[in-house]
C-alpha cells in the first residue's frame, strides 16, 4: 500500500515537472541550456581579426605606396590586373557603371567579366575594409600569407590607384581610418526596413 | 471511336496471325515461358543498391550548371527539373568565394564574444545536444537573375542559367537566440559579425534583433547533416535574406555596436539606386516566381495542344498567396493553382492548365505574398535602381514561346 502511494507520488511529481518544462518551452526559449564553454582568451586572439571602420582592432604596423605597388605586381596583378582594373577579378579602381573616361575599354572588359562593371574605389564606404579584406582572404591562393606591413603597403596601393592618397603615402592604424571614400557620401542603409 | 477502331484492327491481325501459324504455333506458344513476352527488366534478377543512393543514371543530365564569368565559382539550381518544393541537396546551389574547405567536425569551434557577459565556444558535441527546430525555406543569391537585370537583350538560356541561384530545403538547427543568451548580451548590442572558416574567412554583419528572432545555427539539410558546400558542419541561416548572410562554415560570431562594413557589404552585395546613392543591409529577398514548365531553350512537345503550366514561387516576406499566369505577354491574367503547403519563405508550387493554339506566346508569372507585395515588370524594377545593378531582381520572367514550338527568355 505504502509502496503504491510512493509511486503514485513519484509519478505525480514527474508529472509536475513535464507539465512546467512543456510551459516553458511554450512560453521562453530554453536560454540557459547551458552547455556553453568558457572561450579561452588565447584562442579568440589567434581569431579576432575584424576591423572596423573607425580603426578598432587595426594592428601596428605600416606599409608605403611605393613597398605596395611592387607586392601588388607580385601578389596581385595577375587576377586583378596590372591597373586594378582589368580583371577578371574585382576591379579595383575607378569609377562605377558600362562607361568611365579613364578606361575607354571598359564596356569590352565587362562583356568578358560582368562584374567590373562595379568598382571597389567607387563603392567601398571605408578604407579599413581593404585592409580586412587583405589580410583575411588574398592572395586568393594563399589566404593570410601577408605580413602586416605589406597588407597595409597594399592598402596604400589601392588607395593611390584610386587618387585617395599621395604617392608618398604610408599607411598604419592612425592614418588608414581617416582616409575618406567616395562611396560613403553616397550611402544609404536599407536597414531599418522602413514601413 | 478511334481508339476502338485501332483495338478492333490489333486484334484482327492478332487473329489472323494465329491461323497462320496454325495448331502447332499454338502449342510452342503454350510451352514458351512468360520471358518470351516480357521487357527485360522483367525477366532478370536486378542489380544490387547501394549504400547511399543516387538517381538512376538515366537523369544524369539533372545536374547544377557551373559558371566562372562572375571571377568565382557558381553553381546553380537546374530548377527546369524539379517539380515540388524541395530542392534535392546535391543540387542546391552554391556560390563560393574563396572554394570550399574541408573542416574535420571534432575540431571545429563555434565562438561568440563580444558584447557578451561571458564569451563561449561550442564544439559540435555540445552543440548537437542543444534543442532544435526544423523549417522549409528557400535560399536565394542576392546576384540571382542577374543576366535578365543587366543584360540590354534578354539572354538565351536555360531556367537554371538564368536564375537557378535559388533552392528550398528543409533546415535544422539550434536557435541562434539560445547560444545568445547564454552568452548573456551587453548594453549596446546591436549587430552581430559572423564568420567562416573558409580561406576568405568570410563575414558579414546582421542586425542583433532580426538574428534573435529568426536565425538558426544549421546543421541539418533535408534531414542529413550539410553538404560540404552548404557549410559542414555548420552555417547561420536567416530565413528569406540574401544567400551571402547565411555564412557557411561559420566558427565567429562577433556581437558588436555597429556594422563592420566587411568586404561583401561595402561591394558586391550592394546595389546604386537610380538617383546614384548606393543602397546597403538589403537583406530580405523579395516576392518572385519562375515557370520552371515550360522554360527557356525547351521545345513544346507537340505543335499545339494540352500543356500543364507548372512553376515555383516564393518571398522572403511571409508567405505565397496567390500568382497569376499570363500567356499573351501580359493583358490578361489567369490564377494559377497553389499547391500545399504554402510555407512561410518557402517555395510554393503553382500550376495552371492550358492549350496552347501552336501560335506566338509569351508566357509570364505573377507572385503575391500574404503582405500584397507583388512583382515588377522588368521595365518598373530597372527604374528603380542604376542601370548597372543587378542585386535583388524580382522582376516577373517572361518566356516566348514561337510558331515552331522553341521557348526563349524574353523582355515584356
Amino acid at each position: 500500500m505504502r509502496d503504491t502511494l510512493a509511486r503514485w507520488l513519484r509519478a505525480a511529481a514527474w508529472g509536475a515537472l513535464w507539465l512546467g518544462s512543456a510551459v516553458l518551452a511554450q512560453t521562453a526559449p530554453p536560454a540557459l541550456v547551458g552547455l556553453g564553454e568558457p572561450l579561452e582568451p588565447a584562442r579568440l586572439a589567434r581569431h579576432d581579426i575584424t576591423v572596423f571602420p573607425g580603426g578598432r582592432n587595426l594592428p601596428p604596423g605600416q606599409g608605403s605606396v611605393a613597398q605596395g605597388a611592387r607586392l601588388y605586381q607580385a601578389q596581385c596583378a595577375a587576377c586583378h590586373g596590372p591597373r586594378g582594373i582589368e580583371g577578371p577579378a574585382a576591379r579595383l579602381a575607378g569609377s562605377d557603371g558600362w562607361m568611365g573616361w579613364d578606361d575607354p575599354l571598359r564596356l569590352l572588359r565587362i562583356r568578358k567579366h560582368p562584374l567590373l562593371i562595379q568598382s571597389v574605389g567607387a563603392r567601398w564606404p571605408y578604407a579599413t575594409t581593404l585592409f580586412d579584406y587583405v589580410r583575411r582572404a588574398m592572395p586568393y591562393h594563399a589566404p593570410k600569407s601577408l605580413t602586416d606591413d605589406e597588407v597595409y603597403a597594399i592598402t596604400a596601393h589601392l588607395l593611390h590607384l584610386n587618387g585617395l592618397v599621395g604617392a608618398e603615402a604610408v599607411m598604419d592604424r592612425q592614418a588608414l581610418p581617416k582616409v575618406v571614400m567616395p562611396g560613403l557620401a553616397r550611402t544609404v542603409s536599407a536597414w531599418p526596413p522602413g514601413p | 471511336m478511334l481508339s476502338s477502331g485501332g483495338q478492333g484492327r490489333l486484334a484482327r491481325r492478332d487473329f489472323l496471325g494465329g491461323l497462320a501459324l496454325g495448331a502447332g504455333g499454338l502449342v510452342a506458344q503454350a510451352a514458351e515461358p512468360l520471358a518470351a513476352r516480357m521487357p527485360d527488366s522483367m525477366k532478370t534478377l536486378g542489380g544490387a543498391d547501394l549504400p547511399y543512393g543516387q538517381p538512376s543514371h538515366h537523369e544524369q543530365r539533372v545536374q547544377r550548371q557551373l559558371s566562372s564569368a562572375a571571377g568565382f565559382a557558381v553553381w546553380r539550381t537546374p530548377l527546369q527539373t524539379q517539380r515540388g518544393i524541395i530542392t534535392p541537396s546535391g543540387l542546391h546551389f552554391a556560390v563560393h568565394h574563396n572554394g570550399l574547405p574541408d573542416i574535420a567536425p571534432e575540431q571545429h569551434v563555434l565562438m561568440v564574444h563580444g558584447l557578451v557577459h561571458k564569451p563561449l565556444r561550442f564544439d559540435l558535441q555540445r552543440l548537437m545536444r542543444y534543442p532544435m527546430v526544423s523549417r522549409v525555406h528557400f535560399l536565394e543569391c542576392a546576384g540571382n537573375s542577374a543576366a535578365n537585370a543587366l543584360s540590354p537583350l534578354p539572354v538565351k538560356q536555360t531556367l537554371g542559367e538564368i536564375a537557378g541561384e535559388v533552392s528550398c530545403s528543409e533546415w535544422t538547427g539550434v536557435p541562434l537566440s539560445y547560444l545568445l543568451h547564454e552568452a548573456g548580451l551587453r548594453e549596446g548590442a546591436q549587430w552581430v559579425v559572423a564568420e567562416g572558416a573558409d580561406g576568405g574567412s568570410h563575414s558579414r554583419s546582421l542586425p542583433l534583433q532580426a538574428l534573435l528572432k529568426d536565425a538558426m545555427v544549421a546543421l541539418y539539410q533535408n534531414g542529413e547533416r550539410l553538404r560540404p558546400s552548404q557549410g559542414y558542419p555548420m552555417r547561420l541561416f536567416m530565413p528569406g535574406w540574401e544567400g551571402n548572410v547565411n555564412v557557411k562554415w561559420l566558427h565567429r560570431l562577433e556581437v558588436t555596436d555597429a556594422p563592420a562594413h566587411t568586404k561583401d557589404e561595402s561591394g558586391l552585395y550592394t546595389q546604386v539606386l537610380a538617383d546614384g546613392r548606393i543602397e546597403r543591409f538589403a537583406f530580405h529577398m523579395d516576392v518572385k516566381s519562375v515557370i520552371t514548365h515550360p522554360s527557356g531553350q525547351q521545345t513544346m512537345p507537340e505543335p499545339r495542344g494540352f500543356f500543364e503550366i507548372a512553376g515555383l514561387a516564393w518571398s522572403g516576406h511571409g508567405r505565397i498567396a496567390r500568382v497569376d499566369v499570363s500567356a499573351d505577354g501580359g493583358r490578361s491574367w489567369m490564377t494559377a493553382q497553389l499547391h500545399g503547403p504554402a510555407l512561410d519563405r518557402a517555395f510554393t508550387r503553382f500550376t495552371l492548365p492550358w492549350r496552347w493554339d501552336g501560335r506566338k506566346a509569351v508566357l509570364m508569372s505573377r507572385a503575391t505574398d500574404e503582405h500584397g507585395r507583388t512583382q515588377p515588370l522588368r521595365s518598373a524594377w530597372k527604374s528603380r535602381y542604376a542601370s548597372h545593378s543587378f542585386n535583388h531582381y524580382n522582376a516577373v520572367q517572361a518566356w516566348g514561346i514561337d510558331a515552331d514550338g522553341r521557348v526563349e527568355n524574353v523582355y515584356a
